[in-house]
């Protein structure tokens, strides 16, 4: 038993000035580093993943947390200002993609049973973590150990998906459907409105409010997503990467990736051969996590205790990482590769995805309690 | 365990997975990198997503 004389209690201290600088002179000779022996391309990548993670944990502004709040509370503030965020990308995206389209590509992908399948998976289980593909990053980089442990079975999951991708879209996927121009970025901003209108609606009374961090957060990401999009030439993703690093880890160990059709096709076999240092959605990711890390560290926001869970909670979290990796490639990207950059790019996939996923965070909500996650309500 | 503790060990982890690749991927090459910007390239998009179907779909 602890008595008054041998506990500590002092307060978590800020880092001073001098620590601060030191670190941003530290982050800023990193991505110099990356342009340099790299390319300028991917230290600005390097830089923009930082500048997504900053944002995401600095305005603590993420996807999972506000759908919870839709379902639970009936408070739609962080899923308006998300639809928010992606008209604003749409409104500089669709121009550029119709302008550019030869250098530039949006999030496009078929919709299919495996697509709608995966995308309601994932949508539970992203509840059951409670984080979604950036959400996990951001989780892992500010130091929630749930976050941390689910990362990499994430990789692993989101490796095997995309060894298996072909198999899973065999069984059947419409042809791809995208919108395009003028016309296709009245019907998305008219779909946004629609679904905003409709969480509006729904909502319970005196839920509706939208603080200066969710203003913040919309402007910082949609500038940043139409950044990406012009320094990369293809929207922000998350996924990929992280199945590319164990593609890596396999190889390492003497594995044969030539049974997959999709780690066996050139584009991919290549990218597993190249520096990591040279893949879009792997810069952009570890940005994220080095992101959210220094924000976590700039509150001093790391001294608090990581946290403790019954050991099935540990369990259903690994799994839950697993098949949040696995089905985010079936489903063609996750909230963020489907769902911000599919709609913001014109792809049918990502209103899908959202319907899917939103469907299965329902479902994942109430298997929270069974699993050790939460108390029952 | 504190959160700062976790975060240490993702960037072990991640600082893990950047030397192994650095040991066992094609070298750097900045002279091949393409320009800073893609858009007024001139090229096409090459990176991977993963929105992109499946190879042959």
């Amino acid at each position: 038993m602890s008595t008054a004389s041998d506990i500590t209690t002092s307060e978590p201290t800020a880092p001073g000035v001098m620590s601060r600088a030191s670190m941003l002179v530290c982050v800023a000779a990193i991505v110099l580093v990356v342009a340099l022996f790299a390319g300028p391309r991917y230290g600005l990548l390097l830089l923009i993943g930082l500048g997504f993670g900053l944002a995401l944990e600095g305005f603590r502004f993420g996807f999972t947390g506000p759908w919870r709040r839709m379902i639970l509370a009936r408070d739609p503030s962080g899923l308006i200002a998300q639809l928010v965020c992606i008209g604003i990308v749409a409104m500089a995206a669709f121009p550029l993609l119709a302008a550019n389209g030869a250098e530039l590509k949006g999030a496009h992908a078929p919709i299919g049973m495996a697509m709608i399948g995966g995308a309601f998976v994932f949508g539970a289980c992203m509840q059951l973590v409670l984080g979604c593909g950036s959400g996990t990053l951001i989780n892992a980089g500010s130091g929630n150990a749930v976050g941390a442990v689910a990362l990499p079975f994430f990789a692993i999951g989101s490796f095997a998906g995309a060894y298996h991708l072909s198999w899973w879209t065999s069984l059947g996927s419409l042809p791809m459907m995208t919108l395009s121009g003028t016309d296709g970025l009245m019907v998305t901003l008219a779909g946004l409105v629609a679904l905003a209108g409709l969480a509006f609606l729904l909502r319970a009374k005196g839920t509706f409010h939208m603080p200066a961090r969710y203003v913040g957060a919309i402007v910082v990401l949609a500038g940043l997503a139409i950044l990406h999009l012009v320094v990369a030439g293809q929207p922000w993703g998350v996924v990929y990467g992280l199945g590319l690093w164990v593609a890596k880890g396999v190889v390492a160990v003497g594995g044969d990736l030539s049974g997959s059709t999709f780690w066996a096709a050139p584009a991919n076999a290549a990218q597993v051969e190249a520096s990591l240092l040279t893949d879009i959605t792997s810069l952009t990711d570890l940005g994220l996590i080095g992101g959210a890390a220094l924000v976590a560290w700039w509150r001093a926001g790391l001294a608090s205790p990581a946290g403790k869970l019954p050991a099935r909670a540990w369990l259903a979290v690994i799994v839950a990482g697993l098949v949040l990796g696995y089905s985010s490639r079936l489903a063609f990207g996750c909230n963020i590769g489907a769902f911000f950059s599919g709609i913001g790019t014109g792809s049918a996939h990502g209103w899908v995805w959202f319907v899917a996923a939103f469907a299965g965070s329902w479902a994942g909500i109430r298997l929270r309690p069974y699993l050790g996650l939460e108390a029952r309500r | 365990m504190r959160r700062v503790h976790v975060t240490l060990l993702v960037g072990l982890g991640l600082t893990g997975v950047l030397v192994l690749d650095h040991v066992q991927s094609q070298p750097l090459n900045p002279f091949t990198a393409p320009p800073v910007l893609a858009l007024g390239s001139g090229m096409a998009p090459t990176g991977a997503h993963c929105a992109a179907p499946a190879p042959g779909q």
